[in-house]
């Protein structure tokens, strides 16, 4: 067994050095490697396609040069494509002209977002900011809690005028007005001269029509200035479904991939980056306030196809 | 380079050649991939679907679907033992379920959904909040329970000693009679050897008590291919014994599933559909691989 794909490759063209040109039976079991190691790495199936016939095109026209064996010379090329998508739009977050700056933050259940809310709170703070946190989930039982105990912990206030589901009623049935407390927070931060609001919103999947027109209308209510989609690194193939349904529903601005302490590859980056064309713009990496990064699509790319060493070799050469 | 194969060989590669063409194998192994199947195990099905399909000499893609069916539903194994162990497993004791899993899969509403069904079964029931690191974990564990009028142990403070915890929740059902205690545990990434750690404490500690009866591990359906590593490393700290998957409400498969049954013979036994309390329910091995086929 090899371990990875630079392993694979390199036994794939260990014939090969000194070669002028890869023929292209070369390049297509290149190609089926390349392919296999993305779906092992969770890349949605029509990002894989895609992706898989752009590297076999580049890899067609390549000298092989001297510095280079051919296997290092298709990792490059694969690399070179990966870094492309992923950090196409790499960008920071946008301010408000005229505070505050109104943060809303969407995502499946349980991906990572009022987590993350403490973590965008405190990183603000420690710039010089004011931000001040909505709970406006208000449907899983204590999100208000949890995000308050997180504010505190943050050392930031916190806007929570309904306690949310405390478990007397029924969750299947939409509990108080999010939508309002999403209007009122941000009319409350400027009042009190918060110069960042953080929105926090209910986890729902993409299929809810319901919960997804929710989301809509809190945007509309609220006109953020960032929509941060939050993903799980863990997710597979549905990542492209979901990403789609919330790139219709709410049309978010930017990217967060949660969880990247985690030992999953983390494709669900090329496949949202590719599939939705916004950037993916943080990691979050921990449960603890200070792990959460900028992100770099670099040692993304690295990390889909676990090749950080062939490019180091790359680079060396 | 077939001129070189002896001549039985390439007539019989002929006259068994099945009728459907690339496109149609490449759909169904698409299939399965998009389902999260993984590219290893789904090649491999795919083999085995082609030499089968050869020998019979089915020709319609229609009735190759229909075996492929067959050949899922067979390695999930409908014949799988898949009752939750909730009776206690010595005179005296309590059934004690541990959950387990990776952040944010929906370990705490599933204790807070089975607590509702053993209720319903006329079940004593105790809940262990033994995750004492995450913001007001054990206020929303504490919720579930007393939606079902069902007591709650927990810390008085953050940070304290899970296993601590769980220890106390299986001795105060212990002393009070309790059919079940359910415990929950925080959220932890398998590649965190200290929690890990923790996590074997638990069970090492909780086991002084009690037996475990029952240790589920909770995976979310949208998981991709790091499920599987989850379940062998959940697997050898914790024994895991059976497997919740969550959210399959939404367009995820959980494929996943199947490798990981396949490898660690672990059956998946309950089924997340849903945030409501209800919306729990017995695994069902048809209706999973109809999900997967779409
Ligand atoms: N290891 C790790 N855990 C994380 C990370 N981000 C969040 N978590 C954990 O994941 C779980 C879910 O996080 P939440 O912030 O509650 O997720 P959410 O999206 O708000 O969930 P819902 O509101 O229920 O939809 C918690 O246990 C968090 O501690 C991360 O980057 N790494
Ligand atoms: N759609 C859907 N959502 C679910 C399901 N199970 C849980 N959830 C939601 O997923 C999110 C996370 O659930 P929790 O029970 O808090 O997950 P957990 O595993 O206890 O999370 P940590 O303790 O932070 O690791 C919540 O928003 C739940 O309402 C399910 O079967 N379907
Ligand atoms: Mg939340
Ligand atoms: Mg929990």
């Amino acid at each position: 067994m090899f371990n990875s794909l630079s392993d694979r490759l390199t036994a794939t063209f260990k014939n090969l050095r000194g070669r002028g040109r890869l023929s292209e039976a070369d390049i297509d079991a290149t190609v089926r490697e390349i392919r296999r190691a993305l779906l092992d790495a969770d890349v949605a199936v029509p990002v894989v396609r895609e992706f898989a016939a752009a590297v076999r095109e580049r890899a067609l026209g390549v000298e092989v040069s001297g510095a280079l064996n051919p296997a290092q010379q298709v990792v490059k090329i694969v690399n070179e494509e990966l870094v492309e998508i992923l950090g196409g739009a790499t960008r920071t977050l946008r301010l408000a002209k005229v505070p505050p700056t109104v943060i809303m933050l969407a995502g499946l259940q349980g991906a990572g977002k009022t987590t993350l809310a403490g973590k965008l709170a405190h990183a603000l703070k420690g710039q010089g900011h004011t931000p001040l946190l909505v709970a406006a989930d208000l449907q899983r039982p204590n999100a208000v809690t949890q995000l308050s105990v997180v504010a505190e912990r943050a050392g930031v206030p916190v806007f929570a005028p309904h306690p949310g589901n405390q478990g007397a009623v029924d969750v299947d049935i939409v509990i108080g007005d999010p939508v309002g407390v999403a209007r009122d927070g941000v009319a409350y931060a400027r009042d009190k001269q918060h110069d960042v609001v953080i929105v926090d919103t209910a986890g729902r999947l993409g299929v809810d029509e319901a919960l997804m027109r929710q989301a809509a209308d809190i945007r509309a209510a609220i006109s953020p200035d960032e929509v941060l989609f939050v993903i799980d690194a863990m997710i597979g193939q549905d990542a492209v479904n979901t990403a789609t349904a919330f790139l219709e529903g709410v049309d978010f601005t930017g990217v967060v991939l949660s969880k990247l302490d985690g030992d999953a590859r983390g494709g669900a980056a090329l496949s949202v980056a590719k599939v939705t064309g916004r950037p993916i713009m943080f990691a979050s990496t921990g449960e603890k306030l200070t792990d959460f990064e900028v992100f770099h699509p670099d040692r993304m790319a690295g990390r889909i196809l676990d090749m950080g060493d062939v490019l180091t070799l790359i680079e060396q050469a | 380079a077939r001129s070189g194969s002896p001549l039985g060989a390439r007539l019989l590669a002929v006259l068994s050649r099945d009728h459907l063409t690339e496109d149609d194998w490449d759909e169904l192994e698409e299939t399965l991939l998009l389902a999260d199947v993984g590219a290893g195990p789904a090649g491999e099905l795919i083999d085995a679907l082609r030499t089968r399909v050869r020998v019979q000499g089915v020709s319609d893609p229609a009735a190759v679907r229909a075996l492929l069916r067959e050949e899922l539903i067979a390695l999930v194994d409908p014949t799988m033992d898949r009752e939750v162990r909730t009776d206690g497993a010595e005179p005296g004791t309590p059934g004690v379920v541990l959950v387990v899993g990776v952040n944010g899969t929906g370990k705490t509403t599933t204790v807070g959904k089975l607590a509702r069904v053993l209720v319903a079964e006329d079940k004593s029931v105790v809940l262990g909040a033994a995750d004492t690191f995450r913001a007001a974990a054990a206020d929303q564990l504490q919720t579930w329970g007393s939606r079902v009028g069902v007591h709650t142990v927990r810390a008085d403070r953050d940070g304290a000693d899970p296993a601590a915890v769980a220890f106390d929740a299986v001795k105060h059902g212990k002393a009070t009679g309790a059919d079940v205690v359910l415990v929950d545990t925080a959220g932890r990434l398998q590649n965190k050897a200290g929690l890990m750690d923790e996590l074997g404490k638990i069970t090492r500690v909780v086991t002084r008590e009690a037996p475990l009866t029952e240790v589920l591990l909770v995976l979310d359906a949208t998981t991709g291919q790091n499920g599987m590593q989850q379940a062998r490393v959940f697997g050898e700290v914790a024994g895991v014994t059976g497997i919740v998957l969550t959210k399959l409400d939404g367009t995820a498969k959980g494929g996943i599933v199947v490798a990981v049954q396949r490898a660690l013979g672990v059956p998946v036994k309950l089924v997340g559909l849903g945030e409501g309390p209800d919306d729990l329910a017995p695994f069902d091995a048809e209706q999973f691989v109809d999900g997967i086929l779409g």
